[in-house]
């Protein structure tokens, strides 16, 4: 990760894993989400920026349909995994959740031991035929999270036991468990240390070769350690979405520049 | 800064020490102190109710586990009690109760003359009589069907003493009240004063107590709460198949699934309303429609159980709901996100959690239907019953309304009676306490 030259950073063209298509996000009567389009390339990490409250998590929460939970939530417009609208009325949110992972803000596992929250996600699945090959997945996903030779010798132990750091990793390893095509980050550091931080971005930075990777952040620098693509909210819109380089150093928003700047936000 | 300038030693600019209290600190100080006093009395209050209630029901209570018996030896004649010869468990129940009774007659006449002779001069043989219970003959006959080999030997008995013997030597029957009773003289009294000393009157723990029928004001020594507690665990029985599936099921579903709209709302509103409603109008319900319409036995366990479950209901959902409203949505979260359907994350993740408070309000709402009384009252429950309830439609009577019978006799070995079974009572509430904290201690876990 070569922080400090974004600007010449590599940027292959890559296929289209993800497009939105205007859309609009509705909780009650406030309007979340104004008219949101934009294109979400597949082995890429893409950052989602803007300050709070700017709807960058909500329409996150959009692409593997988490907001269908909020009752009050109403979307509009279209999304397309793979070409296939997400929000049609034949596609069932849980398979769909299958393909795309999502790790949240606060780390979350559950109240059992490690193993089984990897396992977890393969066992519901029906991913592994047996023992051996469950435990296989396990120490993939282990592995992919980079945290297999930290719990390797007490899988059994509880997931909730880990630090902060770890935890998250947990996580991460039990999203990609299910081999899931894309990949949805609320936050992931946000209530990490440094340097459990620096493991999760390098860990994110890892997990592109196999993933489309969408991440919301509100740390700037963050986003452009980590980000092929950047994409910056405001109040509900879409200001500018382009590569990380150009957004930092050549905004075209004026927006944009006040908010990477430190003026607003 | 208005709080500075309006302390007395706080003149604009004058340094306070932080060793001398300001007037300011010293009221709040004082005011929690008197906060914690009320709270120390209201707690006294309340624990000195406890122990007062706690005292009255044991020390009247306590007695009643325990029953005055007389040592008789019988012989158990053919002649009487198996005319036939053959001992025939169906020919000998031929000869009923009243058969045994000379027999019993003779016995004591022989004992009282024996003792008459040697260790206690005052006994009669009228006196002896009057003291042994009128349960004696029926007791003996069961003796004798059950053990029809032993007939033609010599048994030793002990027979229940008359009950105003028994209230007589654990100090409720006195012997200027024994002047005025018609069923127990003076007499009768010195002589169990005797009997005692030589050992041939005790007392002994009463198993009949707790596990034998009711009884009669006529022999209220032999009476027990054993019907009733039969009749109250069919009841939870009923209750705890019935009520917590459908109770843990509805909540399940308002909490996880249903869309919040007016519908839903009314019905939460009517589920709280419902916890509040006297129990006795569940008593009417059960009455019109169990009973009136759909023509299930009078009196029977089944009417009683349906009845209290109704009841346990609101408590068990509300219980339910609360349990599940204090998961972190995070889990839920976690769950979906990995491909869970609801149901999945709801049963695999949500339940187990919620599994210590959904026991403890089901264990509290199963302890409160234990308890309740009113709506039995009214499904007729509140029956002399004396026969074992084989089946859930047999009619029985319930724990508290064996309570509210003793207390409507007058004899008293009754007192001692209501709160013997009080006491029982309050140990089956204590147990399924006991029971909800160790679950809860054993399912809890942190996240």
């Amino acid at each position: 990760m070569d922080d400090m030259r974004i600007v010449e950073r590599q940027l292959d063209q890559q296929e289209l894993k993800i497009k939105a298509d205007n859309v609009q996000v509705y909780y009650g009567t406030s309007h979340a989400i104004k008219d949101v389009s934009v294109e979400i390339e597949d082995k890429t990490v893409t950052a989602f920026i803007g300050p709070s409250g700017c709807g960058k998590s909500t329409f996150l929460r959009c692409l593997n349909r988490m907001n269908d939970t909020i009752d009050i939530c109403r979307v509009e417009g279209q999304i397309l995994l793979d070409g296939e609208n997400i929000y049609d009325k034949k596609v069932d949110p849980v398979q769909l959740r299958a393909k795309v992972g999502m790790v949240f803000q606060k780390p979350n596992p559950f109240p059992k031991s490690i193993y089984d929250n990897v396992a977890y996600g393969p066992r519901i699945h029906g991913l592994a035929k047996n023992k051996a090959e469950l435990d296989e997945i396990v120490e993939k996903s282990l592995r992919r999270g980079a945290i297999w030779d930290e719990v390797k010798d007490r899988l059994d132990a509880p997931g909730t036991g880990l630090s902060g750091g770890q935890q998250q990793r947990l996580c991460i390893a039990r999203a990609v468990a299910t081999e899931p095509e894309v990949l949805l980050m609320d936050e992931p550091c946000s209530a990490l240390d440094p340097i459990a931080t620096a493991q999760v971005e390098e860990l994110i930075d890892e997990l592109r070769s196999n993933y489309s990777v969408v991440i919301v952040t509100h740390s700037m620098q963050q986003a452009a350690r980590v980000s092929q693509k950047t994409a910056f909210f405001h109040l509900g819109n879409l200001v500018e979405f382009g590569e990380t380089g150009q957004i930092f150093t050549n905004p075209v928003d004026s927006r944009t520049e006040s908010y990477i700047t430190g003026r607003i936000g | 800064m208005a709080d500075i300038s309006a302390s007395p030693e706080g003149l604009p600019g004058a340094k306070s020490s932080l060793y001398a209290q300001s007037d300011r600190t010293r009221r709040r100080n004082a005011a929690e102190t008197r906060f914690k006093y009320y709270g120390m009395g209201a707690v006294a209050i309340g624990v000195i109710a406890l122990v007062c209630l706690l005292t009255s029901i044991l020390s009247n209570g306590l007695s009643s586990f325990q029953q005055t018996f007389l040592r008789v030896e019988i012989f158990l004649d053919p002649a009487v009690v198996d005319p036939q010869g053959n001992r025939d468990p169906e020919e000998m129940a031929k000869v009923f109760t009243f058969g045994y009774q000379p027999l019993i007659k003779g016995s004591l006449e022989a004992q009282a003359q024996e003792l008459a002779a040697g260790p206690a001069p005052e006994i009669t043989p009228q006196l002896l009589a009057g003291m042994v219970s009128s349960a004696a003959p029926a007791d003996l006959r069961d003796f004798v069907l059950a053990n029809p080999d032993r007939v033609g030997e010599t048994v030793e008995f002990n027979f229940l003493a008359n009950a105003r013997i028994d209230q007589y030597l654990k100090g409720r029957v006195t012997r200027e009240s024994a002047a005025l009773d018609s069923r127990v003289d003076v007499a009768q009294l010195n002589a169990a004063d005797e009997l005692v000393a030589i050992g041939q009157m005790q007392k002994r723990f009463n198993w009949d107590f707790i596990f034998g029928p009711d009884a009669s004001e006529n022999r209220p020594e032999a009476a027990g709460i054993g019907v009733a507690l039969i009749g109250s665990a069919y009841m939870m029985l009923i209750v705890l198949v019935i009520a917590v599936p459908i109770g843990v099921g509805a909540s399940i579903y308002l909490e996880e699934f249903a869309k919040k709209n007016w519908l839903t709302d009314i019905i939460e509103v009517n589920i709280s309303n419902l916890a509040a409603v006297p129990s006795i109008v569940f008593g009417i319900l059960g009455l019109a429609v169990f009973i009136n319409f759909m023509h299930l036995p009078i009196s029977s366990p089944l009417v009683g159980g349906l009845v209290l479950t109704l009841m346990t209901l609101p408590t068990i959902i509300i219980a339910t709901r609360a349990a599940l409203k204090s998961i972190p949505p995070s889990i839920r979260d976690a769950a979906l996100g990995v491909g869970a359907s609801k149901m999945q994350a709801v049963f695999h993740h949500v339940l187990p959690l919620a599994m210590p408070g959904i026991l403890t309000g089901t264990i509290i709402g199963l302890a409160q239907a234990l308890g309740e009384t009113a709506p039995l009252l009214l499904i007729g429950m509140v029956a002399f019953v004396r026969e074992y309830p084989d089946s859930i439609l047999d009619p029985a009577v319930g724990l508290p309304v064996q309570v509210y019978n003793f207390t409507n006799r007058a004899d008293p070995a009754f007192v001692e009676r209501a709160s013997g079974a009080i006491i029982v009572l309050l140990v089956f509430l204590v147990i399924m306490n006991l029971v909800a904290i160790i679950l809860r201690r054993r399912f809890e876990r942190r996240w």
